[in-house]
């Protein structure tokens, strides 16, 4: 990270977490954030926010590491999750998560060498009336098939 | 939006205090509880555990602590609590009415024996060869469980690699079971907070920030996590291996300076109970163990309490007199490694107001390879230096690139109480059962001043001692030197003494009040430093701080387990210890004068004793590159 | 009004989807005193609608007696068990049914400030609900003097979940919104004591606060009429698996489950998984019991198999699910989960012996009383029901052509 870089994280840290009162329960939302706008969230982030709420920067790397969304690892900048929930699982999870993996060439679990795209399985996304079901980013994508699946995961590659 | 102030540390990890009803006056603030059919009167708010102890029960605990929160983790505790769906962890569960609890039901049994079994198929390794082989929590309690084969497998494979990183603490997260007693050290206790829960699920392990060796984190290798693991997942790193290579070099002149709380505690290995000092049966073990000589670090604590008070006294002096606002009031001591380090990384700034005496065993580290080879006529290079500690962190402290002031390492290694206790063991010593002998000269007389440096307070009772009596030329006015103010347990302790009468040479300091504070734990210590920023401080003079609770008899490397009572036992038994000697202040030790005349005759604080008995400080800061 | 291609299927609809007007329950319940509305709750014998069924009106009751320097609402939006889907449609399609809900819940315990705690997959919505709050406080059904009664200030926010099952337990939710990992807290105690901040705090669900200005509007023991004695009311059901009609249903409590199978088109059924993962496996010959807290408990989730599928499979599925969203704080949960896992995949690679699976079937009842938090406690139902229930196709398996 530049020093450049650094310096415009701090301030935001500092700005987002002045709205609660540099209290805890700013932690959340603020992992969120810089999650959303980095991808990941560096430890230099992590210490920054633990300096700024008074906590340890271990608690803030306890908190990141418990949470499925939150990562301490730089992700992809797109992140497609595919509900891998037992709905899911019988609606076909199994062929569509193969086919992506052949349609662009990254396993699940894996990010490319780009950091364009990161494939993940996930727990239950809640559309288990209209599965297969996947989020792209912030975006969800139903009754999926092999085909339809490739064609939404091409766009973004 | 409304932000309430949240605690720190969950509250579920905090022993939590029921609120009283209202009417506690008029039902009188107890609750009677039938136990397995006995009734038992207890406090409003007191654990199913805690009222189980009181009846003389015994409940299982592994992630339970006295010294620590509240944790309800391993579920060993469980209890059959009547009218409730499930059992009930008895350490988490607090009393507030009248119920019914049978701590060994069918149910009950089943489900520890089950927990331990669990517990078991995830900790790797084998007992026998394991540092805590018959002193495991985890051990004993599968044999009081009844555990006799191990139903849900065993883990042979290691899943993650020792950290061997650090001078001090050794971590074989394969043997973890996840207790977080070190969690709650760490975070809780000592507001340290290097270690934490990482991870969910199968994959939650305790590690460091970022899985980084505990070295690179800001660990004050303070060793109290290894106090209070229930397994072998933590422990200190252990030279003596190293040390018995150099016993048996007839080239090598290997000396040992021995520390008062090992000295009070080191019976606790032996299976004497806590409390039981058994200074010259150790010395008479260290000599048929092979040691060449062995030296008393009461001799160097005397002379820290010179170098250290004398600072003071220049520094009042500057104050007072010169009126020199540069002058870095309150002085804080620097005899405990853990502490150095604390403030290194959390308040850099203020590490001028350090005193720059270093430690006893650094101090006797210099001495030993100069002014005793000196006397001896043996080459420095030829001394190995060992030092017995209640401490792990004086290990990494033995291995600042700075604390070669003879030109060599001044102290070679740094020897834990349990370390010590293994290797008499292994000579097939029994410490309680060996006769009595002295320590060597040329540095045989220790003050009881020095002595008491074992306990919270200690060395700011050895230094008002001496100060006073030094400004005032009488003895401090306690009875039978007992400095009251500066004992006992109490996080944070602030009291002074009133200087009248001076001698000419200390006149300005005449009707002075010295006022002093003594803190203990690195939680207590950052209460204090937080005062110092805030500027509520400008009227102390000198503030005790040791990293352990209990202050060095509490520390790193004692014998395990510990406890407010064990503490306090360790401690009696150095203040009694104490008033037995016939030298009590540090000025007073002919050794100490005998030392600086043939040494430095310019005395304490001057040029020469600068470079060999004082030291500087790192300004670390918190951020983990 | 969501650019998703999420479409809601509301079959069925009684009482919770009927028409509503925003505000409407809010303004008769700001005209009646607290206990009028605790009264009307009780009477309508509302069970919290998560699963765990606590009486609704107790809960409420217990933090409006509790002295606090602030109270809390929570609305539980973390809805992670897998096959629940019923908040997704009331958040998207009703929200001012729940946000109302919430705002008397709030002037029932005197709660200043409110929270949805929405789970991370759910973030699609999180706009569209902001957007709701801000009308809201446009007509003053939030903010200060709500609706001209005077000292009655309140106020949502919207905290966003991050991919954590067990947050749905209240207490790891309580941690979560403390800026903690999501770990259950010890109770005692509770959280209508000491909640979020240590300050009296209600949790309830999505569906729980739907149905809230539902009863003050129709009454309690109007509500009470539907249902069962023990079971009042209607519950709304997410159906889904192998039925050609998927989708929320709203039914009475009571309705048995071969009932629940016509509406929904489901036919050459095995075996129906009521309550999530974390529920019980109803086989073929037991469908004729209820859905209801006396018989088949659910927070809502009916997952149906047809005799195609491979229940050890569905099985494998389910504790993959608990080993890894455990919190992993206490050992029962964390380890017991792991064990139960390895026992089906040594089914699958037929490396068994039945003296192990029983001492793992022994494990799990041991898990139900010793797990700290819901999560351990119901985690085991599967493996017990699905082992117990479809022994004869997990383990009759073929072996040389003959049986």
């Amino acid at each position: 990270m530049l020093e450049l870089e650094k310096n415009n994280l701090t301030r935001e840290i500092e700005e987002f977490a002045g709205n609660y009162n540099n209290n805890r329960t700013a932690l959340m939302p603020l992992l969120e954030y810089i999650q959303g706008k980095y991808h990941h969230i560096p430890d230099f982030a992590q210490q920054e926010v633990a300096r700024v709420l008074d906590i340890h920067p271990v608690e803030v790397y306890g908190v990141v590491s418990f949470y499925s969304f939150l990562n301490e690892k730089p992700k992809g900048r797109n992140i497609v999750r595919l509900c891998k929930s037992v709905i899911c699982d019988m609606g076909g999870r199994c062929a569509i998560a193969k086919a992506i993996e052949r349609e662009i060439g990254v396993k699940f679990g894996e990010t490319s060498p780009d950091l364009k795209v990161t494939l993940e399985f996930t727990n239950c996304l809640g559309m288990c009336d209209q599965g297969p079901a996947m989020i792209v980013n912030d975006r969800v994508y139903t009754k999926l098939d092999p085909e339809t699946a490739c064609a939404i995961v091409r766009e973004i590659k | 939006m409304k932000h309430l102030k949240t605690s720190r540390s969950p509250i579920s990890q905090q022993a939590y205090v029921p609120k009283p009803p209202e009417n506690l006056e008029t039902i009188g603030g107890t609750v009677t509880v039938q136990i397995n059919g006995e009734t038992i009167t207890v406090p409003f708010g007191t654990t199913i555990l805690e009222a189980c102890r009181m009846a003389d029960i015994y409940i299982p605990t592994l992630c339970a602590h006295e010294d620590l929160g509240i944790g309800g983790h391993c579920r060993l505790c469980l209890v059959d609590v009547e009218g409730m769906r499930t059992l009930q962890a008895s350490c988490a569960f607090p009393i507030t009415s009248p119920i019914k609890v049978k701590t060994s039901t069918t149910a009950v049994r089943k489900a520890r024996k089950h927990i331990m079994e669990l517990l078991l198929s995830e900790h790797v390794g084998e007992c026998y060869a394991c540092v805590k082989n018959g002193n495991c929590e985890l051990q004993t309690l599968a044999k009081e469980l009844g555990v006799d084969h191990f139903t849900f497998g065993h883990r042979t494979e290691s899943k993650f690699p020792v950290d061997r990183s650090s001078y001090s603490v050794i971590r074989d997260m394969d043997k973890c079971i996840n207790c977080r007693r070190c969690v709650r050290t760490c975070i809780d206790l000592q507001e340290v907070g290097c270690l934490e829960a990482i991870g969910r699920g199968a994959e939650t392990h305790i590690d460091t920030f970022m899985s980084k060796p505990l070295a690179d984190v800001i660990c004050i290798n303070c060793g109290q996590c290894i106090n209070r693991c229930p397994t072998g997942a933590l422990y200190a790193n252990d030279p003596s291996d190293e040390i018995w290579r150099a016993i048996e070099d007839p080239t090598k002149h290997v000396v040992i300076q021995t520390a008062p709380s090992p000295r009070a505690a080191i019976g606790e290995e032996f299976g004497l109970e806590p409390g039981i000092s058994v200074t010259r049966e150790l010395n008479t073990a260290l000599h048929r163990i092979g040691f060449d000589r062995v030296f008393d670090t009461n001799f160097t604590a005397d002379l820290t309490i010179m170098e250290e008070g004398t600072e003071l006294l220049t520094k009042l002096k500057k104050a007072l007199v010169d009126g020199d606002k540069d002058v870095k009031l309150p002085q804080f001591t620097s005899c405990s490694p853990g502490w150095v380090k604390y403030i290194e990384h959390f308040y850099p700034d203020y590490l001028d107001h350090l005193s720059t005496a270093k430690s006893p065993q650094q101090m006797f580290g210099a001495v030993i390879k100069t002014f005793y080879a000196e006397q001896a006529g043996i080459d420095p290079e030829d001394i190995v230096s060992v030092a017995l500690m209640p401490c792990s962190a004086k290990k990494f402290e033995c291995n600042r690139p700075e604390m070669t002031s003879s030109g060599y390492k001044d102290v070679d290694y740094g020897l834990t109480a349990r370390e010590m206790s293994n290797m008499i063991k292994e000579a097939g010593l029994k410490v309680p059962d060996l006769p009595q002998s002295d320590f060597d000269n040329p540095f045989g007389l220790g003050s009881g001043a020095g002595l008491i440096f074992g306990a919270t307070g200690g060395v700011m009772e050895a230094a008002l001692r001496t100060v006073y009596e030094l400004v005032t030329g009488k003895e401090v006015p306690f009875e039978n030197l007992r400095i009251e103010p500066t004992r006992g347990f109490e996080g944070v302790k602030t009291s002074s003494i009133l200087l009248e009468d001076c001698v000419p040479e200390y006149s300005f300091l005449n009707g002075v009040t010295l006022k002093f504070m003594v803190a203990h734990g690195t939680a207590n210590a950052k209460k204090v430093m937080e005062m110092l920023v805030a500027g509520e401080l400008s009227d102390v003079h000198f503030i005790e701080i040791m990293a352990c609770p209990g202050g060095c008899l509490g520390g790193g490397g004692q014998p395990i387990p510990t406890n407010a009572r064990i503490r306090a036992a360790r401690a009696k038994a150095i203040y009694a210890e104490e008033e037995m000697l016939p030298v009590r202040k540090s000025h007073e030790n002919s050794h100490i004068t005998e030392f600086y005349r043939k040494f430095i005759p310019e005395g304490p604080c001057s040029q020469k004793s600068h470079e060999l008995l004082h030291t500087h400080y790192t300004k670390r800061g918190k951020f983990i590159v | 009004m969501i650019p998703n291609d999420v479409t809601n299927t509301i079959h069925d609809s009684s009482l919770l989807f009927s028409s509503y007007e925003a505000g409407s329950a809010l303004k008769k319940a700001l005209n009646m005193t607290r206990e009028d509305i605790l009264f009307e709750l009780k009477a309508s014998k509302l069970k919290g609608r998560g699963g765990a069924g606590f009486p609704t009106s107790t809960k409420w009751m217990l933090v409006a007696a509790a002295k606090g320097d602030d109270k809390f609402i929570i609305c539980n939006a973390d809805e992670g068990e897998p096959g629940t889907f019923k908040d997704r449609v009331l958040l998207m399609n009703y929200p001012f049914l729940v946000l109302d809900g919430m705002v008397i819940g709030a002037y029932t315990v005197g709660a200043q400030h409110g929270y949805i705690y929405l789970r991370g997959e759910y973030v699609y919505m999180r706009d569209y609900l902001e957007d709701c709050l801000a009308e809201m406080r446009e007509d003053n059904l939030l903010g200060d003097n709500i609706l001209g009664k005077e000292g009655f200030n309140f106020d949502i926010s919207i905290v966003m979940g991050a991919g954590a099952y067990v947050c749905g337990e209240e207490t790891a939710l309580i941690e979560s919104l403390e800026g903690q990992r999501g770990e259950p807290r010890n109770r005692p105690p509770y959280p209508v004591n000491t909640g979020l901040c240590g300050q009296p705090t209600t949790v309830n669900n999505v569906e729980t606060l739907a149905t809230v200005p539902h009863i003050l509007l129709m009454g309690g023991e109007e509500y009470a009429k539907r249902g069962t004695a023990s079971s009042a009311g209607s519950k709304l059901f997410s159906v889904s698996g192998d039925c050609d009609k998927p989708g929320v249903y709203e039914l009475p409590w009571g309705i048995t489950i071969n009932e629940l199978l016509e509406k929904v088109g489901a036919r050459d059924t095995k075996a129906v998984q009521v309550g999530g993962a974390s529920g019980v496996c109803v086989p073929k010959s037991k469908f004729n019991r209820t859905l209801s807290f006396e018989d088949a408990p659910t927070g809502g989730s009916i997952m149906i198999f047809n005799e195609s599928r491979d229940m050890l499979h569905v099985l494998k599925n389910f504790m993959e699910f608990f080993v890894e969203e455990s919190c992993g704080q206490c050992t029962p949960c964390r380890i017991g989960n792991q064990k139960l896992l390895e026992g089906v995949e040594m089914i699958e690679r037929k490396d068994y012996t039945f003296s192990y699976i029983n001492d793992l079937k022994d494990l799990a009842h041991t898990m139900k009383v010793a797990s700290k938090c819901g999560l351990g406690q119901s985690s085991p139902n599967p493996f017990l029901s699905i082992l117990e229930d479809f022994k004869d196709e997990i383990f009759l398996t073929k072996c040389n052509g003959g049986v």
